[in-house]
């Protein structure tokens, strides 16, 4: 137990200090990729619900080709094509060698793309919720397009959006792992080189366990506080 | 402007690694819908064994798929005294563990929608079955699983399909599937975009074609639900 103290403490043999910064780590990419996959599923759900062709079909193919496919795939499309598209920049302004994309930046792009398609249906199906009426009687009231999206839609489609978010963010949050195949040092890699350098793979997979159990519980709680409080107009007094 | 060469070689080199990931796919599948069938009935037992159950799925599902496959293949063999069982023939091979570990995961996801489906069953077709007679173990077999599989099935598509696609994690551990292909001829290359192209081709045609056939399924077990066809015509 001693041993097991030392080894995960923050002494200076200790790996208490690289595990906890590898643990901001995995929040800092998983919350990235989630805002950014938020941004892709609200372009999705837009494009989804347009009477326009165009716009319907993007929107189709992004979802089915990117549901269809390994995330891993995703993320190495983005690691080496977009290390390519760089050294290719770089190239072309005189730079020499090897350019390789950051793998924050890589991680934040795949991962939120792939829960942006996820988030899409999520939101899609939130915007179907709102009764037609309250958008009636927002417009009844000669309010603007902007007015009523900010008042009365956003709000809205947050409160019924919200279960289905927390579940893609649970999502985020364990897919972030797959980013460590970039070399980005969160939870997952920095377990990986614990077990090497140590010759202790069981004892540092165990606490990468751990890292993430205590990540998903947390953001478990967290999220159904949040739902209780969007949906306090609903409950009713005992 | 498209090496059509390039795409039909790559095709080829990535089809070669096809058999992999259906094995994988299907082995795990299989064995991940006994293992959950197993998880459900035990947390419906007896207050043990729910607990035992809860806290399976519980650590399964908060981690990632990835640390799982890791901890079985790198973390096992810490042990001597594994290294020293007869299992490790077993859990010395890639294949093995990723196997193992696949089907562990899926079994928690799979526990917890056939316990939907087991939820959903009638109580008064379980009441007929036991006024009919039957033993518990008939009554599950005839009545109760059944039923409880056609409920639980469109979402158990949904967990196949992600668990085709989760195969592609087993290329981490050094297996050559479809995406250990890809990533080798794409540090070859460094043509991601072709590679991805075919890959995704390949994994797109996978998942279409599953979930075509639980579609096909679905129907075939759903017959109340159709339409009754008017072949009577005229008569009618």
């Amino acid at each position: 137990m001693a041993s097991s103290l030392e080894l995960f403490g923050f002494g200076p043999q200790g790996w208490g200090h690289q595990l906890l910064l590898a643990g901001l780590m995995t929040l800092a990419v998983s919350a990235s990729a989630f805002f950014f996959g938020i941004a892709c599923g609200t372009l999705g759900a837009w494009g989804k619900s347009s009477h326009a062709l165009l716009p319907r079909l993007a929107a189709d193919v992004y979802t089915t080709v990117v549901r269809g496919v390994p995330d891993l795939l995703v993320i190495y499309l983005f690691y080496f094509g977009g290390s390519t598209a760089v050294s290719a920049i770089a190239h072309a302004f005189g730079a020499e060698g090897f350019w390789g994309l950051n793998g924050f930046l890589v991680g934040m792009l795949a991962v939120g793309l792939v829960s942006g398609a996820y988030e899409t249906e999520v939101l899609r199906g939130a915007y179907l919720a709102i009764p037609r009426g309250e958008i009636e009687a927002a417009k009844a009231a000669g309010m603007g397009r902007w007015l009523m999206l900010h008042r009365i839609i956003a709000p809205r489609l947050l409160r019924f959006a919200l279960p289905g978010m927390g579940n893609v963010w649970q999502q985020v949050l364990k897919e972030s792992a797959l980013v460590s195949v970039t070399g980005l040092v969160e939870i997952m890699r920095q377990t990986q080189i614990g077990a090497g350098s140590t010759r202790q793979p069981f004892a540092f997979y165990i606490v990468g366990f751990l890292l993430y159990l205590v990540l998903t519980t947390l953001s478990g709680f967290l999220l159904h506080a949040a739902e209780r409080h969007s949906a306090r107009s609903e409950r009713r007094p005992a | 402007m498209i090496d059509t060469d390039f795409l039909a070689e790559t095709l080829l080199k990535l089809l070669g690694g096809l058999p992999i990931t259906l094995e994988l796919s299907t082995i795990s599948i299989l064995a991940g819908v006994v293992l959950a069938v197993l998880l459900a009935l035990l947390r419906q037992a007896s207050r043990v064994g729910g607990l035992f159950v809860r806290a399976y799925v519980f650590v399964l599902r908060g981690t990632p798929l990835l640390l799982q496959i890791f901890l079985v293949y790198y973390g096992l063999g810490q042990f001597p005294l594994i290294r020293h069982s007869i299992l490790w023939p077993f859990l010395r091979e890639p294949w093995w563990c990723a196997i193992l570990a696949l089907t562990l995961n899926t079994a928690a996801y799979g526990s917890e929608i056939v316990r939907g489906g087991l939820a959903a069953v009638p109580t008064g077709a379980v009441e007929a079955a036991r006024v009919a007679g039957m033993s518990r173990w008939t009554m599950y077999r005839r009545i109760i699983l059944p039923l409880a599989f056609r409920q639980a099935l469109p979402a158990y598509g949904n967990e196949w399909v992600i668990m085709v696609k989760s195969t592609s994690l087993a290329s981490i551990v050094t297996l050559m599937e479809v995406t250990g292909q890809a990533y080798a001829i794409i540090s070859e290359t460094y043509r991601a975009m072709e590679v991805f192209l075919c890959a995704g081709a390949i994994y797109l045609t996978l998942t279409f074609l599953l979930t075509r056939a639980i579609g096909a399924l679905e129907h075939r077990l759903t017959p109340y639900l159709r339409r009754p066809e008017t072949t009577l015509g005229g008569l009618a």
